[in-house]
């Protein structure tokens, strides 16, 4: 028997295709798009944080000149959500606004400047009610109400869950460590502001271009909202100007700009200013934690508990699946004997928060990874070493009862150890410079979509020509992240084409397959999945007319460096162009399809189960260096060396970029970022230049180190790099401040004036 | 949106006549005074490489030279162009051969969503014409006013450095027992 051949063009560092066109300026995002006679859409947003809306009067707006429309709530009076059981919100406020920001009015003018003016002079009688903005005091009996679909008082969502018996494990504890954790909220900050695009004809089509990362779900959304067969509608995405969790569910603009195509007949284009974009928000939630640990005097780790009280804003968004990911992923890399979760969000009134690079998972890392820092001071043990003890193994389950089938975590510490040359740094750095270790582990997809249904989670098409160029049709979402790069790799080593002969049309519900969106860290393993099946049965029958051609094995011919080859004998080959063009001939018209459909087997069976559950997961360690500047407070870190774990790189270079654009974003919010309000309810910084974003000045070097454990379940053995190598960043951090001087920052960000406080604290502690 | 080159016509009521060169083009227009350049490059001129990511002078993605040197387009109205020469990312490449620094930003996998991509070239560009080989520090502050989302800037860096002929090897791991 011939054996398989090595793959030819997996694991090289080539160029992302579609660099070309981003060097170039040549990108189309959604706001370069214009047409004919398009009107300018702008939304009317509510002044105060909360307050009941008595009257609108859209008369004098619609008598300037040049104002096409104007719509309230009572023209889309349903609501929406992208969880179906927590549809919490309207397109436009009906009755009362729950945010300073929340819309309760769109109108649509002939240009940017008229339609800002026709905004203003839309005229709101508002009822301004009491507000509630802390999620400690949103529980209390006597705090307003925000949102009618509240489950009791504010509360959106509660989890309760117990693996094992923790208070036993932590009975025969010999140490515990604990601590109580308060991350501020941040926010994913893309370049490219949300924008969106409607467009009616008049045979009854609608077209919706935005900045979505769920084009399918968005699609759902609008026929239901809009009254439209999703049949009518059409959903392009083109590529995005960076997301990170910010455009993955359909957002207000999205249904107005429909409406408003609906209304005028002509095209209506709304994109927000850089202030609209802190207020559509969807960031990542504030939480406060309290975990404790134990752990036997070897080192080996017992019993969690882990609560959390998450703020959540006006509405739900994904709050019922941020609620479990708050305690349901930090059961790996490390192994609990028994782990209880009490996790709770509430609603406040301040912009939905949702998932931002890592849901609903980063803040209780921090919190974990923390604690664990902690329990090896308490144990006196290196804390990489406390770590390499407690790692799970393959094939075996968390407590929680996620099936980890591949896990190189243990080279992911070595790996960082070594780089950051931790042995003789740790503990022995000079006062005010320290270093810091955390590891973590990611999803890479989720087993269940948003709403339940038997179909594949992706497929994807294939296209071939007898020019020999092959085309790829998939729903994927095309952010920076590399999908079509990634399309385009797994469709050249399949079918031994030269990638440049490849094209990839992605993000349009017309011409392309369906996928569940760019969310979860699920599109290499889904969307690729759907790519290699669908490739290797074409390359199958292919393979299968040259051989017959050749009268030779079907295992002899191989799809190489764009040739059919024998590989038996040497000389025998055939461009692909050539054995397409036999095998048009011999078979009609060449395509090809394939899908993925995830397992099933991996989560338990209690109720929540199934969030967390994924084909494969991600693992995670970092080593971050700082100096602390005690007389200042200023934290610099200077360096984090970051080991991911992506089970088979695909392409190093865009894992790499993955690693450090992560590392860099959990670096942010370690050090600059926080997203607050006033108490009025007005955010207390909406600009890129008060919402401090690191600079190149201001960011760490960062070493990315690959590591590759193939997984059974992923394409190549490839899982996830987007969103895993975020976890570790802001308690490699935290620890390293204690390294450095001696402190623990348990609330974030981790600003001068905090880490003076700390300072001044121990000083008077004696 | 371009007038005949030789037209000497009054402006329409409330428009200010401009006459300046745009990637080497001659360009005639009559905008409103409070017309930025960045409105006029991307909505009058069709050059929409030139990105909008905050409209007040924070992120750069808007950033194009005027002169040869870089400003950031949001915040300059298109009046005070009038005579110059305005040069956008789409200038950068001839015709199928990419500049220097594209070729650098393509080969070090340096832009990712691509958004700031125009604006970090053409700070990059600048800097380049001031520092020719220029070291990792000097490209970190020839580049503090373009805010990147995606990349943490590493391979930004790596490339500039690389395009200035310089080492661009800093970031590299060490070499390590496997």
């Amino acid at each position: 028997m011939t054996t398989p051949a090595p793959p030819a063009r997996i694991g090289q560092r080539v160029p992302n295709p579609r660099a070309f066109d981003a060097v170039t300026g040549r990108t189309r995002y959604t706001d370069d798009h214009a047409f004919p006679g398009m009107l300018h859409a702008r939304l009317v947003r509510s002044p105060h944080a909360h307050a009941r809306i008595v009257a609108i009067d859209a008369a004098p707006a619609l008598a300037l000149p040049g104002v096409h429309a104007v719509i309230t709530g009572r023209d889309l009076p349903v609501r929406y959500g992208i969880i179906p059981w927590t549809q919490d919100e309207y397109p436009l406020a009906l009755d009362k606004a729950a945010f300073v920001g929340d819309p309760v009015a769109c109108v649509a003018a002939i240009d940017e400047a008229t339609a800002a003016r026709a905004a203003a002079a839309v005229h709101v009688t508002w009822e301004v009610l009491h507000h509630v903005l802390d999620p400690v005091l949103a529980l209390r009996a006597d705090a307003p109400q925000v949102n009618a679909a509240a489950r009791s008082g504010n509360i959106t969502k509660a989890v309760q869950l117990e693996f094992g018996d923790v208070d036993a494990e932590l009975a025969r504890s010999d140490v515990i460590a604990e601590g109580d954790y308060w991350f501020e909220g941040t926010t994913h900050a893309a370049l490219e502001p949300h924008c969106a695009i409607g467009m009616w004809e008049p045979h009854g089509v609608l077209t919706v271009i935005s900045t979505t990362q769920v084009a399918h779900y968005l699609h759902r959304e609008l026929a239901r909202v809009l009254g439209l067969a999703e049949d009518r509608i059409r959903v392009i995405q083109p590529p995005l100007g960076g997301a990170f969790g910010g455009k993955s569910e359909p957002f207000d603009l999205e249904f107005c700009v429909a409406k408003l195509a609906m209304i005028t007949g002509r095209p209506v284009k709304l994109l927000y200013t850089r202030e609209e974009v802190f207020y559509a928000h969807r960031g990542r939630h504030p939480m406060q934690l309290r975990l404790r640990l134990g752990a036997t005097r070897d080192g080996t780790l017992t019993g969690c508990e882990l609560t959390t009280l998450i703020d959540g804003g006006a509405y739900a968004s994904f709050g019922l699946v941020t609620t479990y990911y708050a305690g349901q992923l930090v059961t790996a890399p490390l192994r609990l004997r028994a782990y209880r979760l009490d996790s709770t969000r509430v609603y406040t009134n301040k912009p939905a928060c949702g998932p931002k690079r890592g849901h609903g998972s980063v803040q209780p890392r921090f919190a974990f990874e923390v604690t664990v820092d902690r329990l090896a001071e308490q144990l006196g043990l290196d804390p990489i070493e406390l770590r390499r003890r407690n790692t799970l193994e393959a094939g075996e389950r968390t407590v929680n009862e996620f099936l980890i089938r591949s896990i190189g975590f243990r080279d992911c510490l070595d790996r960082v150890e070594h780089a950051s040359d931790w042995k003789r740094k740790f503990r022995q750095l000079p006062y005010g410079r320290g270093v810091g270790v955390a590891g973590s582990f990611y999803i890479s997809g989720t087993n269940y979509p948003i709403y339940p249904n038997p179909m594949p989670q992706s497929a994807v098409q294939l296209k071939v020509d007898r020019s020999g160029r092959v085309t790829v049709f998939s729903g994927a979402s095309e952010m920076g992240q590399g999908a079509a790069a990634m399309l385009t790799l797994i469709t050249a080593e399949e079918l031994g084409v030269d990638p440049a002969a490849i094209r990839v049309v992605v993000g349009d519900t017309d011409l392309t397959p369906v996928d569940l969106g760019g969310y979860s860290s699920r599109t290499t393993m889904m969307a690729g999945n759907a790519c290699l099946r669908a490739a290797r049965e074409l390359a199958g029958r292919v393979r299968q007319v040259v051989a017959a051609t050749w009268a030779c094995p079907l295992e002899q011919v191989a799809l190489i460096a764009g040739h059919a080859v024998d590989r038996e004998d040497g000389g025998r080959r055939l461009p692909m162009v050539e054995a397409f063009r036999i095998a048009e001939g011999q078979l009609g018209t060449l395509g090809g399809v394939g899908h993925y459909d995830t397992p099933k087997d991996v989560h338990g069976a209690y109720r929540g189960g199934t969030i967390g559950a994924a084909p494969a997961y991600s693992f995670t360690a970092h080593v971050a260096e700082v100096v602390v500047d005690v007389e200042t407070g200023v934290v610099r870190v200077e360096h984090v060396w970051a080991a991911h774990d992506c089970g088979r790189a695909l392409n190093p270079m865009l894992v790499e970029g993955q690693i450090e654009g992560s590392v860099y974003m959990g670096f942010a919010e370690a050090i600059f970022e926080e997203h607050v309000f006033r108490a009025d309810g007005l955010h207390r910084g909406p600009s890129l230049l008060d919402y401090r974003l690191p600079t190149t000045l201001d960011t760490p070097e960062v070493t990315a180190l690959v590591v590759e454990s193939a997984d059974p379940e992923g394409p190549y053995g490839a899982k996830e790099a987007g969103e895993g190598p975020l976890h570790p960043s802001i308690p490699a951090i935290a620890n390293a401040i204690h390294d450095a001087v001696g402190v623990r920052i348990d609330r974030l960000p981790f600003s001068p004036g905090r880490v003076l406080a700390a300072l001044e604290a121990r000083r008077l502690a004696g | 949106m371009r007038s005949p080159a030789a037209e000497p016509s009054p402006s329409p009521p409330g428009l200010v006549a401009l006459a300046l060169t745009v990637n080497g083009d001659p360009v005639r227009v009559a905008v409103p005074p409070a017309r930025t350049l960045l409105e006029l490059l991307r909505y009058d001129l069709g050059l929409t490489g030139s990105k909008q990511g905050c409209d007040a002078g924070d992120c750069g993605a808007c950033t194009v030279l005027v002169d040869g040197r870089p400003v950031l387009a949001c915040l300059t109205l298109a009046v005070t162009v009038d005579g110059r020469a305005v040069e956008t990312v789409e200038s950068l490449a001839r015709g199928p051969d990419l500049h220097p620094l594209q070729a650098a930003f393509v080969r070090h996998g340096a832009a990712q969503c691509g958004f700031c991509t125009p604006g970090m070239l053409m700070s990059a560009v600048a800097l380049l014409a001031e520092v020719p080989r220029p070291s990792r520090d000097q490209v970190r502050h020839g580049l503090a006013g373009n805010l990147c989302r995606c990349t943490g800037y590493t391979k930004i860096l790596d490339a500039v450095v690389a395009a200035g002929g310089g080492a661009d090897d800093d970031a590299d791991p060490p070499p390590e027992p496997r």
